[in-house]
């Protein structure tokens, strides 16, 4: 090792442009991932909702997804997708099913029975007690998912860099491990909790948006 | 498909099965690096989540650490521990440079969910019930030990689980540091385009990482007080917990 200082001010400013790239290219990751996710588990999560049976295999089998390990998924993957987007976001998008998809159901579930019947009663079909009633209702919790498999998706992107993929997981591994240079690592991680904790407050204020009923009463 | 039946000749070939780097050593440091370093984080963050859902002190730091533990990738973590660690490689002049920082990534990593688990289950136990046990003469300890501890204990598992899944899989990315285990030939196959060889230890992590969770959601099960058993099976509940105020 040569006797280089711990943490390089200069090196971050020299590398600006690199940084700028990697963020971008993390928040794409991130976006197709969580898009990807919201796109699978709502079907399912409706599906699952009146197909009670259902609920039992289809938590079961995402849980499986979730844990298998991140790297052992790739290698699954890459001999069927390919070394590429493909491969990362299938890995990334199915890590996030199993919170999306739990606490949709429990969001669905907690709606007041009574409610339901109200709505019933004042001539909701049922697609439109979903939307104008079930929903609404049930958006703290369904955010509160988001919110979590977000910041989740976010920390797990980095290890997308292992199969060729940008973001900072390429600060991380390419710049900061590989050449055992610690204000990289640093650096990465850094920006890659920035991300994260932007993206969670980003998410409270659609909540808030979304739910402007519950205005008074909850911290953040 | 002609990769499935390299993948099982791969697997059944003895050749595999021997030696430093066979299957059996592979699973073996696998298993003990995950378990050595759970055990360690378990009786680091155990305590540390009783204490502050008994005395409902510091509990807002300790959300706030948790879900910026969530926010830090795994990989981020081994690396900073691998920079950390080499002086002390390099001074002990250890074979395997690696070993050390995986250890201790894999140990910052348990920690967390099993502090806010042990927390959330100590602070959900009903209060009432809280109360009896102190109006039936017990200590705080003793709350502790025979209310509250019990009554938490399959929240308290789930977290050890979370932690559980992390460290199986964080340990197989250790293989970046060429730490053993069941990674290095993920890594080690990947590097050498072997696919077989590849595909086989994916295999192998996937199968024990679905062991863990399985003995885990039976504990977990088990751990529940039969008077209150019911068969809805998991009581891991809805994730809407730890997400409030991420950076506070």
């Amino acid at each position: 090792m040569t006797d280089q200082p711990f943490f390089r001010i200069d090196w971050i400013v020299d590398n600006a442009d690199v940084l700028a790239q990697a963020v971008g290219e993390h928040i794409v990751l991130t976006l197709i991932a969580m898009v990807g996710g919201i796109a699978v588990a709502i079907p399912v999560t409706l599906l699952i909702h009146r197909r009670r049976r259902l609920i039992g295999p289809v938590l079961g089998f995402t849980g499986i997804l979730y844990a298998i390990p991140s790297l052992a998924l790739f290698a699954l993957l890459i001999p069927i997708t390919g070394l590429g987007l493909a491969t990362a976001e299938i890995a990334l998008i199915s890590y996030t099913l199993l919170i999306l998809i739990r606490n949709g159901l429990a969001g669905l579930d907690g709606v007041e029975p009574d409610i339901v019947e109200a709505a019933t009663g004042m001539g909701h079909t049922g697609r439109q007690r979903l939307w104008r009633v079930e929903l609404p209702l049930a958006t703290p919790v369904i955010m509160a998912g988001v919110r979590v498999a977000t910041v989740t998706t976010i920390g797990l992107v980095a290890v997308t860099a292992l199969i060729g993929q940008g973001g900072l997981g390429f600060v991380i591994i390419t710049l900061g491990i590989r050449r055992q240079f610690t204000t990289a690592i640093l650096v990465g991680v850094a920006l890659s909790v920035l991300l994260a904790i932007i993206a969670d407050r980003g998410l409270v204020l659609v909540e808030r948006a979304l739910t402007p009923w519950a205005r008074h009463g909850e911290g953040g | 498909m002609e990769l499935i039946g390299e993948v099982a000749a791969w697997l059944t070939d003895p050749a595999n099965w021997m030696g430093r780097d066979g299957i059996p050593a592979r699973v073996s440091e696998h298993v003990f690096l995950s378990g050595f370093s759970l055990l360690v984080g378990l009786a680091i963050a155990l305590p540390i989540g009783l204490a502050i859902g008994h005395s409902r002190r510091w509990t807002g730091a300790v959300i706030a650490i948790t879900n910026v533990g969530r926010a830090v990738p795994s990989i981020g973590i081994l690396g900073i521990a691998f920079t950390l660690t080499l002086p002390l490689v390099a001074a002990l002049d250890l074979r395997n440079i690696g070993t050390p920082a995986t250890v201790i990534a894999l140990i910052a990593l348990a920690i967390p969910p099993i502090v806010i688990n042990a927390y959330i289950g100590i602070r959900d136990v009903d209060p009432d019930v809280v109360e009896a046990a102190r109006g039936m003469g017990m200590s705080g300890r003793q709350v502790l030990r025979r209310v509250e501890l019990p009554l938490a204990l399959p929240v308290i598992l789930a977290g050890v689980r979370t932690a559980s899944v992390q460290v199986i899989a964080t340990a197989t990315l250790g293989a970046i540091l060429s730490t053993g285990g069941l990674g290095r030939y993920i890594v080690d196959g990947f590097a050498q385009q072997d696919e077989p060889q590849m595909v086989s230890g994916a295999i192998l992590v996937m199968l024990l990482a679905l062991l863990s969770e399985g003995l885990f959601a039976l504990a977990q099960r088990r751990a529940i007080s039969p008077g209150i058993r019911t068969d809805r099976g998991s009581i891991t509940g809805p994730v809407n917990e730890p997400a409030p105020g991420l950076g506070l």
